[in-house]
């Protein structure tokens, strides 16, 4: 363990969720879940489709409240707060499904989030920003002119641009070719490198395995596995959750 | 130069000059005061369907509301004109907060509820068991404070007054994050935008402009029935020159003012058959091929419109 890490272990996790619930009608889409994520580390949430993963940073970033249990980032309760009050606080996150803003430019797509939801204040360098994720070619054009690919780094762009100190990241690795992987790989080290907190969704398990520390397994809205991928598909309940019994199912 | 002057000077200047300086050259001085009302009116339409993406069908409400908070205020309070305006400009607002709630809706069906809340606002006005109040089905007539030139003036001034609102928002942060809820709310939140505060902000300042030009649409008329301002041709009016022009843009909605509203008084009233056919014609033809209005074939030769 680096030097690095054993100072994260030893410091209070900047996100705290206990017993987490989020229904929606008779359906508990988080049903009691619990884990923690330190500053700086790389957390991986995996699991079949359906089982909450989506929710979760659904809850995390204000689109819904939730309806049990806490959720303390920071040493504060912050559960049901809106959106844009845990933006502030320095929470983000980007979309499975990137919603830009069509017809506003790439650039005013970037500035809008760093003057609202800036905690760097107008200090914040947009080109630089743009030009990491090369979207810097494509900064006059409205963003519905931009592919799909580019469209993810955008919501990534608008979601650093506010300075986030816990990201979350649906999917962010679906449909991208190894080189752009691995560039997306390599961005979000370097964030948990400069103290970022991130939580990382994804199908692609060797994305998971390059980026993450520690993954939870989820299953029907809570964990059934905490530890290191490799670990995850030895164990017998994950890999029934997967893969189904020998019996069938 | 900084955009927001340069626009102003484009803009702003030309079209309130013009409505000054027409009444000495022309003498019906009537269409042009109905002229500065509809290019008002349309970028009211501007600044919350434009901007924040809410289809006020219902807009004519505030304009009525405006127009009967000052009637009453001069008629019951005795008010001079100008603070009469100010109480038909807060009757408006005080309504835009009452409906507050409808922006809970979207799209077709917050048009609808907004229609309904307008005609609702319309039913109780116009109810005969309120003539000690709102003079009922019977109308309003204002005689004693009557002057035409004063009031046209006054017309300008707000115009004057909406267009550099609308100059702010087109080159303003603040415009900036209207357009970013207009097209994805969610993500809104997630830049850090708080999404009810600008949504409610935009809709009160629409509401506050059609108040005031109802306001000074009764000054200048001085006789008028309920249904005349709460009729639905001003919303109509206003949200289709507004789209014709292409809304969230400066020059749109007055391009769609002065060439439908020009088309309307020039053959609409000689003629009207000939009108309509045009009128369906060319509505037709925009939504076809030009639906985000006549602005948009300038961006598409790629000259960038105020």
């Amino acid at each position: 363990m680096s030097l690095e890490r054993a100072n994260a272990a030893a410091a209070e996790p900047l996100l705290r969720v206990e017993g987490l619930v989020k229904r929606f009608g008779a359906f508990r889409a988080l049903d009691g879940l619990n884990f923690h994520l330190m500053p700086g580390e790389i957390l991986g949430l995996v699991g079949p489709n359906g089982s909450g993963k989506t929710t979760c940073i659904n809850v995390i970033s204000g689109l819904y409240p939730p309806d049990g249990g806490t959720l303390v980032y920071a040493g504060r309760e912050i559960g049901g707060l809106k959106s844009h009050r845990l933006v502030h606080l320095g929470i983000n996150r980007t979309f499975q499904v990137p919603k830009p803003f069509l017809t506003l430019t790439v650039k005013e797509n970037v500035e809008v989030a760093a003057t609202y939801g800036g905690r760097n204040g107008a200090t914040f360098d947009i080109a630089g920003l743009l030009a990491s994720l090369e979207l810097d070619s494509q900064a006059a054009r409205p963003a519905a002119e931009l592919n799909s690919v580019q469209q993810k780094m955008l919501d990534l762009a608008r979601a650093l641009a506010t300075g986030p100190r816990l990201l979350c990241v649906d999917e962010l690795a679906a449909g991208l070719n190894p080189a752009e992987l691995d560039r997306v790989a390599e961005r979000l080290k370097a964030l948990a490198r400069g103290g970022v907190a991130l939580l990382v969704v994804e199908h692609l398990m060797g994305f998971i395995d390059q980026v993450t520390d520690r993954v939870i397994v989820l299953n029907a809205g809570r964990e059934i596995f905490e530890g290191v991928l490799a670990d995850a598909v030895k164990d017998r309940q994950v890999v029934e959750v997967f893969l189904g019994t020998e019996n069938g199912g | 130069m900084p955009r927001a002057l340069r626009h102003a000077l484009l803009v702003l200047v030309p079209v309130v000059a013009a409505a000054a300086l027409l009444p000495f050259l022309y003498s019906n001085q009537l269409l042009l005061f109905n002229f500065v009302v509809f290019l008002t009116l349309a970028q009211g339409v501007n600044v919350i369907y434009g901007f924040t993406g809410y289809l006020p069908f219902g807009y004519a409400g505030f304009f009525g509301t405006g127009a009967y908070g000052f009637s009453l205020a001069v008629i019951h309070l005795h008010m001079t004109p100008l603070p009469a305006l100010a109480a038909g400009a807060l009757a408006a607002l005080l309504l835009g907060l009452l409906l507050t709630p409808l922006l809970r809706l979207s799209g077709a069906y917050f048009a609808i509820a907004n229609l309904a809340a307008s005609l609702a606002v319309f039913q109780i006005v116009s109810n005969p068991n309120l003539e000690d109040i709102t003079k009922g089905p019977y109308g309003i007539s204002l005689s004693g404070v009557f002057s035409p030139n004063l009031s046209y003036g006054t017309a300008v001034a707000f115009m004057a007054l909406t267009l550099g609102l609308v100059v702010y928002l087109r080159n303003s942060r603040f415009g900036l994050s209207l357009q970013a809820i207009r097209e994805d709310a969610i993500s809104a939140g997630m830049a850090g935008i708080n999404v009810v505060r600008g949504r409610v902000i935009a809709w009160l300042l629409s509401a506050l402009i059609a108040g005031l030009i109802g306001g000074v649409f009764a000054w200048y008329v001085s006789v008028f029935y309920p249904e005349t301002v709460f009729s639905p041709d001003f919303s109509i009016f206003a949200i289709v020159f507004a789209l014709f022009g292409g809304i969230a843009t400066i020059t749109g909605p007055i391009l769609g003012v002065v060439i439908l509203y020009g088309i309307y008084n020039t053959i609409g009233i000689s003629t009207p058959q000939y009108f309509q056919l045009i009128y369906g014609l060319l509505i037709v033809g925009l939504v076809l091929f030009l639906p985000n209005g006549l602005v948009s074939l300038f961006r598409r030769w790629g000259i960038d419109v105020p």
